[in-house]
């Protein structure tokens, strides 16, 4: 059973690593990695965020994907606030066509 | 003027954050509209904004995760998202994906990979166009033909019907779809995903500008199903790259949500869009854009054979690219405002 389990954690880290690849397949070779980023030129929250990357690339990348979600929902629901208001109708759709 | 710059923590470059904006509206729209992440047109924007290219695509990644989760619910309350044919499908693309992943690693040891990616990417665009612009022209046949015949034109008939077949196949488990309104082997959907997701891993693509055409030609989604199906898959593939991008240092979160900013207005204007023009009309838009895309990749593997002419080809390719960003964008635009108009003054007819 603990080797299936390792097997398993191998494959999908060689998976994840495996995906930039892709991505950058199609614009031609991949660019350096920046190891540490420069807050010296940085204030306030800028200068956290930089930080953050210089000291935890995990926390870093935990903080942008839950970050990336919660402003989307932010956004989406102010948008709906603002259609609401205008008086478009978001609840039905007639099907015109196929 | 400085104000109008932010310098980028993580990349270190200074970037007009007001352009940020502008693209991110243009992609919101586009992508809203069509159900496509719209990588191929955000990274050469953001190249032309003076990103690396490396930031380019993960910022680009990172923000059409959340652009598409603000066109996925927006999609959503419409009823065009089927979440179990997404979910049924996210099993082949991711498959599919990473095969494809390994096949250009592959290809990179061999050292083929840029011609090969390059030509399939072409020949693909093609196809799609011609797949396209094909179901058009078959669907007004059909539409002459019953006008001739004395018959009632069929509002709902579609082009081509390639879905029909696919539907005959009864391999087990059966699925009942019930948002695009399909009954089908689970097969169906597993595959199509697994060889889009294989064709999007090799060409480095997020992935709608394939599989939006596939749901609908190959599963047999309506037009606006597909478009809100496919926008939910860009959505989960889009936060799992958005990852493996920041982890690698290749993310610009501010920038992304700047472009967040003007995404989110693009995106409502787009996704509610689709609303007011029929599915044939995304169809033929979706047609357009794909020979735009066709046209500029052209333009880039000119160069390969005359070196002389890459500057002029890449000024004419991002020329293209922001020109048809922009007209789509406004024809987009206009329609859902001509759209919410009438439907605003019809309620008030009503009153």
């Amino acid at each position: 059973m603990k080797s299936v389990v390792q097997k398993v954690v191998l494959v999908l880290t060689t998976l994840w690593l495996s995906v930039p690849f892709a991505f950058a397949a199609g614009a031609g070779g991949a660019a350096p990695i920046v190891i540490v980023a420069d807050s010296r030129k940085l204030t306030g929250v800028m200068a956290w965020w930089a930080n953050l990357y210089n000291e935890s690339h995990v926390y870093f990348t935990i903080c942008t994907v839950i970050l990336i979600p919660v402003i989307g929902v932010l956004f989406g629901v102010l948008a709906d606030i603002v259609m609401h208001f205008i008086g478009i109708d978001l609840k039905s759709r007639e099907l015109s066509e196929h | 003027m400085d104000w109008l710059y932010i310098l980028m923590p993580i990349a270190g470059v200074k970037i007009f954050w007001p352009g940020l904006i502008i693209l991110g509206i243009g992609v919101g729209i586009i992508g809203g509209f069509f159900g496509m992440g719209g990588a191929w047109m955000v990274t050469p924007g953001l190249n032309i904004l003076g990103f690396p290219m490396a930031f380019a695509i993960g910022t680009d990644i990172a923000h059409m995760a959340g652009k598409s989760l603000i066109s996925t619910m927006r999609h959503g309350k419409f009823g065009n998202v089927d979440y179990k044919l997404g979910c049924i499908m996210i099993i082949g693309t991711v498959a599919g994906f990473e095969i494809g992943a390994q096949m250009i690693m592959w290809l990179e040891r061999i050292g083929i990979v840029g011609p090969v990616v390059r030509w399939m990417y072409l020949v693909l665009l093609a196809l799609i166009a011609w797949m396209v612009f094909h179901d058009v022209a078959v669907k007004r046949r059909k539409e002459r033909e019953a006008v001739a015949a004395g018959k009632e034109v069929d509002k709902l008939a579609t082009g081509i019907e390639w879905h029909k077949t696919f539907h005959k196949i009864k391999i087990p488990p059966m699925v009942h779809l019930k948002v695009a309104g399909i009954y089908c082997s689970a097969w169906l959907p597993i595959t199509v995903s697994f060889f889009t997701g294989w064709l999007a891993g090799i060409l480095g693509i997020g992935g709608g500008l394939i599989r939006m055409p596939a749901l609908i030609y190959l599963v047999g989604c309506p037009t606006h199903v597909a478009v809100g199906t496919d926008l939910f898959e860009v959505m989960i593939s889009g936060l799992y790259g958005a990852a493996s991008y920041t982890f690698k240092g290749r993310v610009e979160l501010v920038a992304a949500i700047v472009m967040l900013v003007g995404a989110a207005m693009g995106a409502q204007v787009g996704s509610v869009a689709t609303k007011y023009i029929k599915g044939y009309g995304i169809r033929i838009a979706f047609g357009l854009a794909v020979v735009g895309c066709l046209i500029s990749v052209l333009l880039k593997l000119i160069p390969n054979y005359f070196p002389a002419a890459y500057h002029v080809c890449d000024v004419i390719a991002t020329v293209l690219i922001l020109g048809l960003v922009a007209a789509m964008s406004v024809y987009i635009t206009v329609k859902m405002v001509q759209g919410a108009k009438q439907e605003i003054a019809a309620k008030k007819g009503r009153v």
